[in-house]
């Protein structure tokens, strides 16, 4: 599970370099996203531009994640794809996270 | 690769002058933790002449993926030994009915669970980190149904995409 990172000022973007976050490697996922944000700022970005499909083993790593960044630390989801969007529809999860369609809107919004 | 016309129950392989295939797979992969990958990639390459549109195509590795990694989770935990997983599929009037089989432990209670749907109203640290699977499981397919035979699970469903294509 590959993610890289850029961290501009108080916010932080991760991005998943991986098609799938599944079953087969949602402990890496956590494991790789602790890695990432370690004494990182108060905003991640988790930008899923490039993740083509997530499961249910995904999704609550995705949620793992952001509860072992609170209450400090806030979680941001951008470039959901048509099927990672439909997940998080449908398991209501959409309305748990901040969700921005694409990672420049992101962007925009958190530079002000 | 060019649509072939599917038909529900084919009296011979296709030829010059011999009804087209069924649209339908039949295969088997180890129920190992790459089990699910390998499976739903069989399944793409399968059905990839059936043309579904990509938003069907999601809805069955949604399903086909909890399936599969209920069955390596559950069926065939670490520390009992692997089997196979049965995969047979096939399109009709109404969908893509799909049957599992595996050979591993049997569903608690004789029945697979019922998935409540998750609520996001949950304070945030409540939140779960799973059982979104059956979940999604019952809400993407219709008509979910579990067998034990013998030493056998089989767990039938059917998804309702490319309908009235056959």
């Amino acid at each position: 599970m590959e993610v890289s990172t850029e961290t501009e000022g108080r916010f932080q973007v991760v991005t998943v370099e991986d098609s799938r976050i599944d079953a087969a490697v949602a402990l890496d996922f956590k494991e790789a996203m602790r890695h990432a944000t370690e004494k990182g700022p108060e905003t991640v970005v988790l930008d899923l531009g490039k993740v083509g499909f997530i499961d249910s083993s995904g999704l609550g790593a995705v949620v793992a994640t952001m509860k072992h960044l609170a209450p400090d630390r806030t979680l941001i989801l951008a470039g959901l794809t048509p099927p990672v969007s439909k997940v998080f529809q449908l398991t209501r999860m959409d309305s748990v996270f901040a969700l921005y369609p694409e990672l420049n809107d992101a962007l925009a919004t958190l530079r002000g | 690769m060019r649509w072939q016309p599917c038909v529900a129950e084919p009296a011979a392989p296709a030829g010059p002058g011999r009804p087209a295939p069924a649209c339908a797979f039949a295969f088997s992969v180890q129920g190992d933790r790459g089990a699910a990958r390998r499976a739903l990639c069989e399944i793409r390459q399968r059905v990839a002449p059936w043309q579904m549109d990509i938003e069907e195509l999601s809805t069955v590795e949604i399903v086909l993926a909890e399936v599969f990694n209920n069955i390596v989770e559950h069926a065939y935990p670490a520390d009992l030994p692997e089997g196979p997983i049965e995969v047979a599929g096939r399109l009709r009037g109404n969908g893509l009915h799909v049957r599992i089989a595996d050979e591993g432990c049997p569903m608690p209670d004789g029945r697979p669970p019922l998935g409540d749907r998750p609520s996001p109203d949950l304070d945030l640290m409540d939140l779960p980190e799973g059982g979104f699977g059956w979940f999604l499981i019952r809400d993407l397919a219709k008509d979910v149904h579990y067998r034990r035979v013998g030493h056998r699970n089989l767990l039938d469903l059917r998804l309702p995409v490319a309908m009235g294509r056959v």
